[in-house]
């Protein structure tokens, strides 16, 4: 499903990785490990389609990436670091913008739904901005939950998080391994995922 | 996708853009009343003689519709790339130049419409007839979405670009000057009796063009912008 082939990762004069190889079929998790600075975000962006590889490249479902960008897009779904929310809109909106965004208009109660599974019920409709870290980090979260993407690429998911909620999103990992979804993260916390196929990448061994 | 999806997502990107700006209307304000301040520098700075002013008129209106959307541009782009929503917009599943048209006329809905509402009274103000504020509202009506998308290619390039704000500036206002001297020549000429259509269809045809190429270079830009 998803491969990369001899990646290369440079950022200004920096040579991050280089030769990188790895293949994620259905139902498998990607565990990528690394210090700071060893590229994790890179490699992320990178098998997103953010950044362009300087060598080799990405392939979905045995097409390069670029050359299918919105058939590739309807199946990925990528949390980064910036939670991709406007401080100004409340979580309600936000959620259900970013739904509509990706051209599947859903109901209100869908919406509210699941916000109250992520643990923001009553709070749907505060502006972002006078949420917490973790309440705001959850409210990008609750696109997992809507998601009908494959591929779920997450650069550290677990920030900020309480551990009740880190529980909870590895337990909506593991859901949607099981229904053969794919998934990528990078985290510095001990969680425990209880997935079939796990395959682990330290960065810091790679050559560069 | 289906087009359904592509029209439901260029919908929610307009609507989301209008919200912000609704919420944010200190914003908007502020380049209202710097197109308003501007010009009613001229009369304390120039002369106040009406024979003059009415002269003036066109040029002046124009310059600072032109002055007053180059301080909205920097907005376009850099919250959306600040909080991460516009790595998301990358992301989506749909064709990134109709997005990105849905955030230019939500800017143009915001920061230029609200000019050519203004305009009439700020040409009262200058001494115009009736009939040239007519055509100078006609003339703003074609020039400003110019404005915003050709806007939005420099926004997008300058993101994340330390003092971008003047370097937008640099790189748009040269591409604005056809705009400016069509959009003021109409005026002029229907002041001198003259034919001003030819003015006004070279205007109609900027627009055009601009409507279909710009959206795929800003697209281009803010990918290059984002890595």
């Amino acid at each position: 499903m998803l491969e990369v082939r001899d990646l290369e990762c440079v950022r200004g004069d920096h040579r991050l990785f280089s030769g990188l190889n790895f293949c994620l079929q259905a139902g498998e998790l990607l565990y990528l490990r690394g210090s700071n600075g060893s590229g994790k975000t890179s490699l992320l962006r990178t098998v997103c389609g953010l950044l362009e590889p300087s060598e080799g490249e990405v392939l979905w479902r045995g097409k390069n990436i670029r050359v299918q960008r919105d058939e590739y897009n309807a199946e990925l779904t990528y949390l980064g670091h910036l939670n991709g929310a406007k401080g100004e809109l409340t979580a309600f909106e936000n959620l259900r913008l970013s739904c509509a965004l990706s051209g599947a208009a859903v109901s209100a109660e869908t919406v509210y739904e699941a916000l109250e599974r992520i643990g923001l019920g009553g709070r749907e409709d505060l502006p972002m901005q006078v949420l917490s870290q973790g309440q705001k980090r959850r409210v990008a979260l609750a696109r997992l939950l809507l998601s009908r993407a494959a591929l779920w690429v997450l650069d550290e998911p677990f920030t900020a998080l309480d551990v009740g909620a880190v529980g909870q999103l590895a337990a909506l990992i593991e859901g949607h391994l099981q229904k053969g979804g794919m998934a990528m993260f990078t985290t510095h916390q001990l969680v425990e995922i209880g997935a079939g196929a796990v395959q682990e990448i330290n960065l810091d061994k790679v050559a560069a | 996708m289906s087009e359904g999806g592509l029209f439901t997502a260029w919908r929610a990107m307009l609507v989301r853009d209008l919200t912000l700006a609704m919420r944010r209307r200190a914003d908007v304000l502020t380049s209202l009343f710097f197109f308003i301040i501007v010009v009613s520098l001229f009369p304390l700075g120039v002369s106040p003689e009406m024979a003059m002013l009415r002269g003036i008129a066109p040029g002046v209106i124009w310059v600072a519709a032109l002055l007053a959307t180059m301080l909205s541009l920097g907005r376009m782009f850099s919250d959306d790339h600040q909080d991460g929503s516009l790595e998301q917009m990358l992301l989506l599943p749909q064709s990134l130049s109709v997005l990105v048209l849905g955030k230019v006329l939500a800017h143009w809905v915001v920061s230029g419409m609200p000019l050519v509402l203004l305009s009439p009274l700020l040409g009262m103000q200058l001494g115009l007839a009736a009939d040239a504020i007519g055509l100078l509202m006609l003339t703003l009506l074609l020039g400003t979405p110019v404005l915003s998308l050709i806007g939005a290619i420099g926004a997008a390039l300058t993101l994340g670009v330390r003092g971008g704000g003047v370097l937008v500036s640099l790189l748009v206002l040269p591409l604005y000057i056809p705009v400016l001297i069509f959009g003021t020549g109409a005026v002029d000429a229907s002041l001198g009796g003259m034919d001003y259509e030819g003015h006004l269809s070279l205007l109609g045809a900027f627009l055009v063009i601009a409507l279909l190429s710009t959206p795929l270079a800003t697209a281009a830009a803010l990918r290059i912008s984002v890595e």
